[in-house]
């Protein structure tokens, strides 16, 4: 079986602890984790996760099984299949001087990402987008010396009215 | 009326029907202690290690179906419950430990005995509480007991602040139950049965591997009419024993690294296993690559999360297995299958798995055996870990649920005293025989104080080789007979017992063993037997570990057996 890019979407209790339990999961089972995300979700009381996990299908079944047992965990889902939104946040902060700093903008302009500081010898980019955007831009600026980046992990919700 | 968080704890514990406690009492349990005494029905059995009260309740709760409570101070109690509670995990015992923490205001601070003991647990417990509010605690008892004893049981574990056990609040038991993320698949799925049941009617060479998970259920005449229903030959985990009579024509007896040769050459001779409430453990299994090769698997779990996590499963059924066989019952056809069945003779003949070898010497097997015969059976066993833990699993005939209690999965040495003391409290009314290894027994040795505080009436048998003898063993056939740290210095533990004021004698030679056991049998209380067996005695037959079942060694042949592959 081939490794693989899964979304895994969960419902999590929101209590103090919960992460916890879950990334000592990950840790203890070796699962391979790529991204994790976590917020408020629509319902009161729970949060919504986004995890990336990457295995075979028999791995990541065993990911969302043994997640799903987890007290505090109501719901998991692998989305991997489905059709579904995935977006990422990133801050990328980029050395610019006056020579450059018209390209930069010109490249951040074509992401449609945005500047949201810019300092004497910097500028801050943020962009969404799916990972590959995301990395695409980075790759791009890298070429302008990259000074911090900060990502938020992919999160996803499926598409369609249902849920 | 308002009371104490102590208060509502003992009120707790005994609405979900606690009558026994194992513990020790600190600082940060004070409190609890204190209010005690006003709760009668609670017997506290005073341990001398927070490791005996988390076996001894593992031991207690797996013969009694119920949670086995025990509690222990913060910081270094709380840690030595550890062991305990890993034991308990790994083997599906249900088990609600109490630890003190210390008072709220210096959590996070490294106070005196702070230890972050729901940090520390997280991944041997089913789920665990800090408790930081008065107003939580009955509601959190009442969900831990919920969790510990339904599914697949498993320790839980609830830590309360000092000054949680002394706030007041009014006392309600809820009677709901709240959790959202928590469900368990009780019956098994239709279709899954229906397909399940098609291959159960079309095998030709079909084993069971019969898993504690049908101890758990309690599903003993389900499972008897489903293996006699399709004839279906009956292999066992370390942990399933006595979940199907061992002197039934049907059971193989154990499979794995020390099963029987019958046993593992059906197992990897079989088109067709039915694995019931296991969970394909490496010991079990051997090298999983070449496990069973011409089997279709059906596994019958109540833990999805088991399903597939070793080997491949065809046709899995997650469900509670008393229902799971009930609704199998139904579907399967009556079966016979003659060939298999005499084939399965020849290994039995093959590979007697009761044969003892002709010596003067004093053998463990034979006193193992001996023991059998002695209490026809009707004895419950708990084991320590290593050597003896293999003979008192191969050469006592365990023909009912319950009867041998050993930690199969983490092995903990120094597992016998303590869960022996559990297991007897839980069965006054049965024999139990703790079967301790020389080594073990001195992990938890102190446990004989409890033992004589308590008036315990265990009998324990020592098989004192004078060595960490599975380890010796190995070193012997896999490290070429360098016995490196595995020889042991040990004290008369005769003369111990007498110190804890327990009768014992020494026994050295085959003709005292029978008089020894009946001695110790017309005993009414605890009573000491040191066999000083044959020190380099080996266990066989032995799977080197990472080998394939089929290639097994024995002792009369050493070289490597296994013909079929
Ligand atoms: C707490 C603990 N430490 C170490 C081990 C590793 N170990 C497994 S069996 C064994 C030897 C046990 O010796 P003994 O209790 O005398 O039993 P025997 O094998 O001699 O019957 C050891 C050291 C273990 N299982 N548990
Ligand atoms: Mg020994």
């Amino acid at each position: 079986m081939t490794n693989t890019k899964h979304t895994l979407i969960a419902l999590v209790e929101d209590k103090p602890g919960v992460l916890n339990r879950i990334a000592s999961l990950f840790r203890r089972r070796a699962f391979n984790i790529q991204s994790l995300a976590v917020g408020s979700s629509e319902h009161p009381g729970l949060s919504r996760m986004t995890t990336v996990v990457v295995g075979d299908s028999a791995q990541v079944e065993q990911v969302r099984k043994q997640l799903e047992k987890l007290i505090n965990v109501v719901k998991v889902s692998d989305i991997t299949e489905e059709n579904m939104v995935t977006r990422e946040l990133a801050l990328i902060k980029v050395k610019a001087s006056a020579s450059t700093r018209s390209e930069i903008m010109q490249i951040v302009d074509i992401f449609r990402a945005n500047i949201v500081d810019v300092a004497p010898g910097s500028l801050t980019v943020e962009v969404t987008g799916d990972e590959d955007k995301v990395n695409s831009l980075l790759g791009l600026l890298r070429d302008f010396d990259v000074k911090e980046v900060s990502r938020t992990g992919r999160i996803a919700l499926t598409r369609g009215s249902g849920s | 009326m308002k009371k104490t968080g102590a208060q509502i704890l003992c009120e707790s514990l005994i609405k979900e029907g606690v009558e026994v406690i194992y513990g020790i009492i600190g600082g940060a349990v004070l409190p609890i202690y204190d209010t005690l005494p006003q709760y009668p029905q609670l017997r506290h059995i005073l341990v001398r290690h927070e490791q005996g009260a988390a076996h001894a309740a593992d031991g207690y709760a797996r013969v009694t179906h119920k949670a086995g409570v025990c509690i222990a101070t913060s910081g270094p109690g709380a840690t030595n419950l550890v062991t305990g509670i890993a034991c308990a995990y790994m083997d599906s015992a249900p088990m609600v430990a109490i630890t003190g923490q210390v008072a709220r205001p210096f959590i996070g601070k490294d106070a005196f005995q702070e230890i972050d003991i729901t940090g520390i647990t997280i991944p041997i417990v089913k789920h665990n509480y800090l408790v930081t509010d008065v107003a939580e605690l009955a509601k959190t008892v009442k969900e831990a007991f919920h969790i510990a004893q339904t599914g697949r049981p498993g320790p839980v574990l609830i830590d309360i602040p000092r000054d949680v056990q002394q706030e007041q609040t009014d006392f309600v038991y809820p009677d709901k139950i709240d959790l959202p993320g928590y469900k368990i698949v009780s019956r098994g799925h239709p279709a899954q049965i229906k397909k399940a049941a098609k291959l159960i009617n079309e095998a030709e060479q079909p084993v069971i591997i019969a898993g504690r998970g049908i101890i758990i259920s309690q599903a003993y005449d389900e499972f008897k009419e489903f293996a006699e229903k399709a004839q279906l030959p009956v292999a066992h985990t370390l942990l399933g024993l006595g979940s199907f009579p061992g002197n039934h024509i049907l059971d193989l007896g154990m499979l794995g690294m020390h099963g029987t040769g019958c046993a593992n050459m059906a197992v990897q001779n079989a088109d067709l296993l039915i694995a019931i409430g296991m969970r394909f453990d490496d010991r079990a299994t051997g090298n999983t690559g070449e496990f069973a090769p011409n089997a279709r698997v059906i596994h019958i779990d109540i833990d999805p999360a088991e399903i597939g996590k070793n080997i491949p499963t065809e046709i899995p059924v997650v469900g509670d297995i008393k229902s799971v066989l009930t609704a199998l019952n139904e579907v399967i056809e009556r079966r016979e299958h003659v060939d298999w069945l005499s084939q399965i003779e020849q290994w039995r003949y093959e590979y007697p798995s009761l044969e003892i070898r002709q010596s003067d010497e004093l053998l463990p097997q034979y006193i193992v055996h001996r023991i059998y015969e002695a209490t026809q059976g009707d004895a419950l066993v708990v084991t320590g870990v290593g050597q003896n833990q293999m003979w008192a699993a191969r050469y006592f005939v365990y023909t009912k649920p319950n009867s041998i209690i050993s930690g199969g999965g983490l092995g903990p040495m120094g597992f016998e005293l303590p869960a022996a003391m559990g297991v007897k409290i839980g069965c006054p009314e049965k024999m139990v025989w703790c079967v301790a290894g020389d080594g073990g027994f001195q992990m938890t040795i102190q446990e004989l104080a409890t033992i004589t505080q308590e008036n315990i009436a265990v009998k324990i048998a020592i098989m004192n080789n004078g060595y960490l003898g599975m380890v010796r063993q190995w070193q012997e056939l896999f490290y070429g007979r360098r016995y490196v740290d595995t020889k042991l210095w040990n004290p008369d533990f005769v003369k111990i017992a007498e110190a804890y004021d327990i009768p014992g004698i020494k026994v050295k030679r085959r003709e005292e063993v029978i008089p020894a056991i009946q001695k110790a049998m017309d005993y009414p209380g605890a009573f000491l037997i040191d066999f000083l067996i044959e020190p380099e005695e080996n266990i066989y037959p032995i799977v080197p570990p990472g080998e394939s079942l089929a290639r097994f060694f024995e002792p009369s042949k050493p070289e490597v057996l296994g013909g079929q592959f």
